[in-house]
């Protein structure tokens, strides 16, 4: 009893958060900004002083060389509407996270590519072939690598109950070294401690086309059964899925690179396109932590989507307006375009 | 003999030879890329290209800039890349120079700096040997850092770079001596094959100072979806691959011919041209497979649908 | 515990400060001393790499393992360039300094260093992105095939695009007037709507979408809702 109503505080408490994380942003962020932009306009025509206004909104300093100086102190005010856009996204994440917490049913569309996992995995172990798995050719800096090396632990999960051998060439001494801890994690949550073997996890080269002769020329030769192409990847991404295709290899990739995902969609056989991947994770884990944040990017996108909509409308009403014009001006100025 | 076991498409196996032609091996569509691009290249087919706006707008971009006027090149690639972009870094080197300006290279590539001492050899100290190193040009060299670089550059580029890629420091090079940030320089190209790129140039530099100087770019046609969106507004000019290449050299050949070697003029001012050749081809050849593909495709369908 | 509880904490507070040095001017140099951290801590990784390298194409080499040649072939790669490097054997002498050995430069073609990688390096790179144009030819052949709409509309842009990047653009419709009420059938016209328009609203919704996938991955790590990377105790 207890524990159904404090399940339900903290549903409604999450709920009216997320209401008016949204009505905040729906009546601070865009409208209102373009409000006292318009307003400062109206007041300027009129011939009253718009000095009050101008006053409150940000200005950033120009020094001599034309170079825009950041503003000194504890807050850059330039970039104060990107702090607001940050605040609205990441509080709609934790919104989601809470939403989860509470119990709230979640529904998170199915992926097939990573439906295809366990698949390609089985087909891997019953051809007695190795997986290869390749997270990108950048450093961990890089938040593709991250993502990556996540998938990679329920990948070799997934490997390591099915008894398959898991090859991981890297591009990066770090990304070698977090792979190799993410691994041993997953054969130890397995419960197949004994299966996992270092040396299956390596450097090549941080050269670009150095690492991709080194993986193709493996792949060519040792044709693993399933092939992952999870991370950033550049020139090379349809170098390997060519390679996989002519090795009769089952390919799944995913990158947020938008100039390779047409190449892996194209020649691949299932793919995570941009936020798919960083999906991926939390679809993998079941977790409703994961699955909340991935609800609440989706508020974020909301967001977006209404920020857009709302500087096009001001933007074709200005052109039949024309004491708009400023308004939609100072809106785009104060989204930072 | 298909070794693509995965294609189900086209009706593979047995059957009329449309049928038949959807599993082709691969290795024959290698083998006519192969001829498509080296029978151009042997012949030296050249076709004529028209500049477009996009070309224009760079040629136009550095046109506009004073005589003289100090300009910061940023060779963002290697040589895996040098087929698309040294045609357009080749030409712009030469624009400049035949301008007047004064030519500050760096690179945010570690192989950048070869590329960059490779065109300052092969363009700007043959075409113009009156450039002197330290007055008229000077190498910064390779920084890394990546987009960090940048960032710091548009405020405060000696904390960047102290000395040049030789270890002169850059108050000894009148070039450069005194120089505090971006705002110094009156036109930024950045020729780039991805990260970090022309995209960090427009996200760091021009931010910093909209107005402060022109920003142009040459990219990869790969690459370039992502820098369309900046263009015109953020990036006054943009050379898209081989052809904007090609577009550009005209244009700059056709103003500033070489008066006393145009052989080598048209021979290291000419490669984007040359290469649009087996482009054609190779296009051409693109298309027919798609379309021999797509026949074969409903061949095998109807075939199947007759059984 | 700590095995866990350290790095989401090293984890957490790193991102806690590379964000507010973005919008904070007091903590900038907070965030630029993460960076150099991180830049130490790569650098002292490279070497664990090549110790990497080594050890696997050696193990290599002594099982006699398929293709242990080119093990052999990589190791003495490695090793000669790290002593044309190192050494700077070869390097043409600082004019500055010629008494110097080590003043020298050995990154131009008369020095061992910048011979190899003008003559061996370049061109394999060169190479091996060449290989490119066969694998997009054998792509296209398998993968643009005409089964529904979307796929014949990908097709026809397909059409454009390549024709109205050669000579064979301004052949078929360069003919046709700019000003005429039928320009909008030129292939550089439609390439330009093409790419101008559709693919950049295209391109500009795929990247949004992955800025806020990016915001979400990085919050869960930070919060350390995340620890797939983390090994168990």
């Amino acid at each position: 009893m207890m524990d159904r109503s404090r399940t339900h505080r903290t549903r409604r408490l999450a709920a009216a958060s997320l209401a008016a994380l949204v009505a905040t942003a729906a009546a601070m962020a865009p409208f209102s900004l373009a409000t006292l932009a318009w307003a400062g306009e109206l007041a300027a025509t009129s011939g009253a002083s718009a000095g009050a206004l101008a006053s409150a909104l940000p200005a950033a300093s120009t020094g001599a060389s034309g170079i825009t100086e950041p503003a000194v102190g504890w807050i850059n005010t330039s970039r104060l509407p990107l702090l607001v856009a940050l605040v609205i996204i990441c509080g709609s994440v934790i919104a989601g996270i809470l939403l989860a917490r509470s119990g709230r049913p979640l529904r998170i569309r199915r992926l097939a590519a990573l439906d295809a996992v366990d698949e390609a995995i089985g087909r891997a172990t019953e051809m007695g072939r190795s997986v290869l798995f390749v997270p990108g050719i950048q450093d961990m800096t890089d938040i593709q690598t991250v993502a990556g090396v996540t998938v990679l632990g329920r990948v070799a999960k997934t490997a390591a109950e099915y008894d398959a051998r898991l090859e991981v060439p890297t591009s990066r001494s770090i990304v070698m070294a977090a792979a190799r801890e993410t691994v041993q994690a997953a054969h130890f949550t397995a419960g197949r401690p004994e299966t996992y073997n270092e040396s299956n996890i390596f450097y090549i080269t941080d050269e670009q086309f150095g690492y991709v002769a080194a993986v193709t020329g493996k792949m060519v030769r040792e044709k693993p059964a399933a092939c992952f192409y999870m991370g950033a990847f550049y020139a090379e991404s349809l170098l390997f899925a060519e390679n996989g295709n002519s090795i009769g290899a089952i390919q799944i990739a995913g990158t947020a690179e938008p100039s390779q995902l047409p190449f892996f969609v194209a020649a691949c056989d299932y793919t995570l396109i941009g936020e798919e991947f960083f999906a991926a994770s939390a679809y993998l884990s079941g977790e409703r932590d994961q699955l909340g944040s991935v609800k609440g990017q989706d508020f974020g996108k909301l967001f977006i989507a209404a920020a857009i909509l709302i500087g096009c409308a001001l933007a074709t009403a200005a052109v039949f307006i024309p004491s708009l014009a400023g308004a939609a001006a100072s809106f785009k100025a104060h989204l930072g375009g | 003999m298909d070794t693509n076991t995965h294609d189900r498409q086209g009706g593979g196996g047995g059957g009329s030879f449309l049928a038949r032609l959807g599993g082709i091996d691969r290795r024959w569509i290698f083998l006519a890329m192969g001829l498509s691009i080296a029978i151009p290249i042997l012949l030296k087919l050249r076709f004529p290209e028209v500049p477009g706006p996009m070309a224009r707008a760079t040629f136009d971009a550095i046109e506009s800039i004073p005589e003289g006027s100090r300009v910061l090149l940023a060779f963002d690639y290697d040589p895996a890349s040098a087929g698309e972009l040294q045609p357009m870094a080749n030409a712009m080197v030469h624009h400049c120079a035949a301008r007047g300006h004064k030519i500050v290279f760096m690179a945010l590539w570690p192989l950048g700096k070869q590329m960059a001492d490779a065109t300052i050899d092969d363009v700007l100290l043959e075409f113009h040997p009156n450039y002197a190193y330290g007055t008229d040009y000077v190498q910064l060299g390779y920084k890394a850092g990546n987009e960090a670089v940048v960032k710091l550059m548009a405020t405060n580029l000696p904390q960047q770079y102290s000395t040049d890629a030789a270890g002169a420091a850059l108050s000894s090079l009148p070039l450069v001596a005194g120089v505090q940030d971006l705002a110094a320089f009156q036109l930024i190209a950045s020729i780039s094959a991805g990260y970090p790129g022309a995209k960090e140039w427009v996200q760091y530099a021009n931010s910093a100072a909209p107005e402060a100087f022109t920003l142009v770019s040459g990219s990869t046609g790969v690459q370039v979806s992502q820098l369309l969106p900046y263009y015109p507004a953020q990036m006054e000019g943009l050379l898209v691959a081989v052809k904007g290449a090609a577009e550009y050299e005209m244009l700059v050949t056709a103003k500033y011919p070489s008066a006393d070697k145009p052989e080598l003029l048209a021979e290291r001012l000419g490669q984007g041209r040359v290469r649009m050749g087996p482009q054609l081809v190779a296009h051409l050849l693109m298309i027919g497979l798609i379309i021999l593909g797509n026949v074969a495709m409903i061949a095998g369908r109807s075939r199947g649908g007759a059984r | 515990m700590l095995q866990r509880t350290v790095p989401i904490a090293i984890l957490s507070l790193s991102g806690l400060i590379l964000m507010l040095a973005y919008f904070s001017p007091m903590t900038t140099s907070w965030g630029e001393t993460v960076l150099e951290w991180f830049n130490i801590l790569a650098a002292v990784a490279f070497v664990l790499g090549a110790g990497n390298l080594l050890a696997v194409n050696l193990e290599k080499i002594s099982s006699r393992r398929p293709g242990w040649a080119y093990a052999g072939i990589t190791l003495v790669s490695f090793f000669l360039m790290l002593g044309f490097g190192l050494l700077k054997v070869g390097a043409v002498p600082n004019p500055e300094h010629p008494d110097l050995h080590f003043a020298g430069s050995y990154d131009t073609a008369a020095s061992p260093f910048g011979w190899t990688y003008e003559y061996v390096f370049s061109p394999l790179t060169a190479t091996m992105f060449a290989m490119l144009a066969f694998y997009v030819a054998s792509a296209a052949f398998r993968a643009f095939r005409a089964k529904n709409t979307e796929s014949i509309l990908l097709l026809g842009t397909a059409f454009v695009i390549l024709l109205a990047q050669t000579a064979a653009g301004m052949f078929l419709t360069g003919w046709i007037p700019e000003d005429s009420m039928f320009a909008f059938l030129r292939l550089d016209w439609m390439k330009v709507a093409i790419t101008e328009h559709i693919q950049t609203a295209g391109m500009r919704a795929i990247t949004i979408g992955i800025a806020l996938g990016v915001v979400a991955t990085s919050l869960r790590l930070i919060l350390g809702i995340d620890k797939s990377y983390l090994s168990r105790s």
